[in-house]
């Protein structure tokens, strides 16, 4: 065994030491790890990014992490870049990693996220006048099940993703009870279940996301978001109350330790200038989770149609 | 739980209470006054204007969440020992656990790499599948027959015809270090318990709050103290595999024969030849029900070990979940459970064939290498001979993707259609349930206020327990309450205990049934195993779609995953009891009915009882599963602090799990010592 082993490593060192020159120059061999988390948004910016490190020549590796417990790998560098933090779900850790010094906002992806009460299309025929909320509001009772009666049932995102719907239905008079799904795996099992049946639902949807594209349906219209809306009462139509507004729409941010700057300061470079758009993303995301492509066939196409674009980001 | 054996041995009377019709009157009045503030307290509250009886008011609240949160900071930044730092300290043992773990997985996966990232060269492939499933059919045969051999073949030929070969090959890596760290480290601490008198006053709470505290809590302190990846995952595997091995050792070893420990001191054995060629072979059965817990409970933790870097398994769980590809995950999780099963009957088998060896214990020493391990060496050529044929033809290094299947639409086909026709159906029978039976229990213990609730669970306690139990129970609570958790807690204590009573119902039933019938018992322990190892994840979201979000779904998930226990400690209970006695009663003329009412089922109540014991730890385990499907209790309060990383938050709620588990348990325990001394004194000395 011991044998084998000290073999094993001339023989690695030979073959480093031949392949080597054969690459680009880059700052630092050591490879750069690039998280993944359990959405295939994510899997498929990451592996952009991936792809576009690797063609300048700097060594990568894909760990896979959980979305905000990331944060305590990425503040001792045992992680290095995260490439999507939903302004909407990861602000706050966001903040507190930020402000520790140890993280860095690399800047926006170039990605919307939109979050906001969906019905599916069926439901206009049973309550016309939407995607208004006032029209979704008067035929609240076509959304009510044995627990919520005679209110109609709003089924809200995780507790920990925020986005102030106990507030808004408050704030807003409406005739609904928030029901909070607990991960999203559940929030669009609901969605499947009453879109097979073509049963009453509204409920939390995000984008970019598979769901818009796979099920017909619309986000429901809410008086516009403003700053004031959410801090000020007296703004929006309930004077007494914030979040009388629809939600905000937010850029997805790519993070990093503040460690890659000095390491790899051209990988910095090429993360600083990565940008992709919603529907671009939302085009790849429906390839891969509903057409049961791989996301590195889906990867490389992008990779191949876009190279006019990709080999500029690092300028 | 251990305290369960305690009980047993322990003799002594509990503290007297002046019993009789005044002191029955008292708790009638108690239960009473108990309705009627659970009923009224709110209106009570408002005309009294003292609100801080139905809420605790967070001006009242003690910092301690914060506290922990500096003292885990302090810990990772600047505690130091002279030489070393804290830090060092602990990536030094992640990086000692990370060798073996990298040897596993590149030959299981990877195959032998020179390098880090994607500049790493490929020096040796990794097993092939061939060579692998040879191996294990080989193994089977070793460890028992043929028949062990086929069943695993056939496991590991499933796991690469479903296309699940490569994530396999690296949850197989993990578990392959996770489970042999567990069982020793487990069976160490078992003896040492089972030795020492002061060790097991130490570990004895420390266990119970391995077991009970959430996952989720301590995940980030350990990715804090031992970095991001497979290592972190690894430690909380073991630190959630470990605890039933070491109850589990301490039990069986005090449960030997004590005519079997004297003959060993007898014929001269030394204190460690006693321990380790006498007690701990006698002791095996029992050992191996711990063994077969931390193989189940490591396969359990693949889908939260891979939220932080494990991948495998549970990896595919959760991405083609979320993807609502239900087929996708079936498979997966299904990998699981087929592996889970085949690792469980080798490690089982291989145990059983040691011990016969041993008896028959003619080995000669001198016979040819190749003679006294044919299968070792074929499976060796084998392997060689089809790593270099995998260089010309890449079927023999993994299974063709074109050859592989799946059942995905199948599935995806099976629950759509259940739920477009049966759906209505299905929402009476949920209806009636919440009503019923969910609803009332819940109003019932939220509408308790909290200075009433600290109370009478004290008096419950001091009922069952005495003064000590009372002013533990008072203290545990109290821990509850000043951190403003009692309503949180209330919740998490209506839907385990509303789970547990369903999965008793169930399981203690099945689990007799398994003991007293051979083909009921094979069938059942296929069907406990599957739902153990079966990740809950997995029948999560089918039962998300057919019930909906809410607390009726929390508790079906509940319940399928603490049924198990339950099951399987009846099971081991009704069968340990000596034939003799069975014997005996039917001699005596004992009906079937009367042979388990009287005889069976008296002398399994100890096991019974840590079946329910434990049915409640794996029910509050499951809590974090239940945040998931949108709770408000604590494992929703664990999630959250998960979620936002905050490290004092999550241990101050997952120790207020522990403590309602702890409460409960020794309140059992408690009320079962002085049930058996009422109705049972003769069956005591077991």
């Amino acid at each position: 065994m011991k044998k084998l082993l000290s073999s094993a490593i001339l023989i690695a060192a030979t073959s480093s030491l031949y392949i080597a020159p054969a690459q680009a120059e880059v700052e630092s061999k050591d490879p750069i790890k690039l998280t993944l988390h359990d959405w295939t948004g994510q899997l498929i910016t990451t592996n952009i990014m991936a792809e576009v490190l690797k063609e300048a020549g700097y060594n990568i590796e894909l760990v896979q992490a959980d979305y905000i417990a990331q944060f305590a790998g990425l503040k001792t560098g045992d992680l290095h870049v995260a490439m999507e933090m939903w302004e909407t779900t990861g602000r706050d850790a966001m903040d507190e990693a930020t402000a520790t010094g140890n993280v860095e906002n690399v800047g926006e992806t170039g990605m919307q996220a939109i979050e906001d009460w969906w019905y599916p299309l069926y439901m206009k025929e049973k309550c016309p006048g939407l995607p208004d909320w006032q029209a979704l509001n008067d035929c609240a009772e076509e959304f009510a099940t044995t627990e919520t009666a005679p209110n109609g049932r709003y089924l809200g995102g995780p507790v920990t993703w925020g986005g102030f719907d106990d507030e808004r239905v408050e704030a807003l008079e409406m005739d609904f009870e928030v029901v909070h799904a607990g991960t999203d795996a559940a929030l669009f099992a609901e969605l499947e279940s009453a879109y097979q049946r073509k049963a009453p639902i509204v409920l939390w949807v995000y984008s970019p996301h598979w769901a818009p594209s796979k099920y017909e349906g619309e986000f429901v219209e809410f008086p516009p978001y403003s700053k004031e809306c959410y801090n000020d009462p007296a703004a929006g139509s309930n004077t007494s109350a914030l979040y009388d507004c629809g939600k905000p729409r937010g850029p997805i941010w790519k993070v990093a330790w503040s460690g890659v700057k000095d390491k790899w300061p051209g990988a910095h470079k090429l993360i600083d200038g990565f940008t992709i758009d919603n529907d671009e993303m939302g085009a790849m995301v429906a390839a891969v989770d509903l057409e049961n492509e791989t996301v590195e066939d889906v990867v490389a196409a992008w990779m191949k149609d876009n190279e006019a674009r990709w080999s500029t980001w690092g300028e | 739980m251990s305290t369960v054996n305690a009980a047993i041995n322990n003799s002594t009377p509990p503290a007297s209470f002046a019993r009789g019709y005044s002191y029955r009157l008292c708790w009638l009045l108690i239960a009473l006054a108990t309705f009627y503030l659970s009923s009224n307290a709110k209106a009570i509250a408002k005309s009294l204007d003292m609100r801080w009886l139905v809420k605790y008011p967070s001006a009242w609240k003690l910092p301690i969440k914060d506290h922990i949160s500096a003292f885990m900071q302090w810990l990772v930044e600047v505690a130091h020992f002279g030489f070393f730092s804290f830090t060092d300290l602990t990536r030094g043992i992640s990086w000692l656990i990370e060798q073996p773990y990298n040897l596993a997985l590149s030959l299981f996966s990877t195959g032998l790499l020179s390098g880090v990232g994607s500049d790493a060269i490929q020096l040796l492939p990794p097993l092939s599948w061939i060579a692998v499933v040879l191996a294990v059919i080989a193994l089977g045969h070793y460890a028992k027959d043929w028949w062990l051999a086929a069943l695993c073949g056939s496991a590991f030929v499933y796991l690469a015809v479903f296309g699940q070969w490569n994530s396999a090959m690296v949850t197989l890596a993990s578990i392959a270090i996770a489970v042999p760290m567990g069982v020793a480290l487990g069976l160490l601490l078992g003896i040492a318990i089972f030795r020492h008198a002061w060790v097991d006053r130490v570990m004895s709470p420390v266990l119970d709050l391995m077991q009970t505290i959430p996952v989720f809590a301590y995940l980030v302190p350990i990715l804090f103290m031992f970095g991001f990846g497979p290592v972190s995952a690894l430690i909380a595997t073991i630190i959630y595999a470990m605890p039933p091995m070491v109850r589990m050792t301490a039990l069986a070893l005090r449960g030997v024969n004590d005519e079997v420990r004297d003959l060993g001191v007898m014929v001269g054995c030394t204190d460690r030849q006693l321990l380790w060629r006498v007690l701990i072979p006698v002791a095996r059965p029992g050992l191996m029900v711990g063994v077969n817990q931390v193989i189940m409970l490591s396969l359990n933790m693949v889908i939260i070990a891979s939220m932080i870097g494990a991948g495998g398994l549970g990896y595919d769980v959760l991405t083609s979940l979320r993807k609502l590809d239900i087929g996708g995950g079936i498979e997966a999780g299904i990998a699981i459970v087929v592996l889970a099963v085949a690792l469980d009957r080798l490690s089982q088998a291989i145990v059983d064939r040691q011990g016969s060896e041993r008896r028959s214990s003619a080995i000669t020493v001198d016979q040819h290498f190749l003679r006294r391990y044919p299968r070792l060496v074929m499976v060796l050529v084998v392997a060689v001979l089809l790593s270099l044929l995998g260089v010309v033809s890449p079927f023999f290094q993994a299974y063709p993707e074109s050859a592989q299947i799946t059942t995905g639409q199948f599935w995806q086909d099976k629950v759509s259609f259940i739920n477009i026709n049966y759906f209505d159906d299905l929402e009476v029978f949920k209806d009636a349930v919440l009503i019923w039976f969910l609803l009332p229990i819940k109003r019932f213990l939220l509408g308790i206020p909290w200075p009433w609730g600290l109370v009478l669970i004290t008096l419950i306690a001091a009922h069952f327990g005495g003064w000590r139990l009372a002013f533990l129970t008072f203290l545990l609570s109290g821990f509850i309450v000043v951190n403003g958790l009692w309503l949180k807690a209330m919740t998490t204590v209506y839907l385990c205990g509303a789970s547990v009573i369903i999965a008793s119902l169930i399981g203690i039933p099945l689990g007799i049934w398994a003991a007293l019938n051979k083909t009921a018992g094979r069938i059942i322990g296929v069907f406990i195993d599957t739902l153990q190892t079966l990740p809950s994840f997995v029948y999560l979201i089918p039962v998300v779609m057919l019930f909906r979000v809410g607390d009726f779904t929390a508790m079906i998930a509940v319940v399928l995953y603490a049924l198990a226990p339950a099951v399987r400690y009846a099971a081991h209970g009704i069968r340990s009891i000596d034939p003799q006695l069975i014997e005996a009663g039917t001699v005596s003329g004992c009906t079937p009915r009367q042979l388990l009412t009287r005889i069976r089922l008296p002398l399994a109540y100890p096991e019974i009882l840590m079946g329910i014991n434990q049915t409640i730890m794996l029910a509050l385990s499951m809590l974090v599963i239940t945040a998931l499907v949108g709770t408000r209790d604590l494992g929703q309060e664990v999630y959250i602090a998960l979620t936002k990383a905050d490290v004092g938050r999550g241990i101050v709620a997952g120790l207020s799990v522990a403590f309602i588990a702890i409460i409960a348990d020794r309140i059992i325990v408690a009320g079962a010592r002085r049930a058996r001394q009422r109705y049972a004194p003769s069956t005591l000395n077991q």
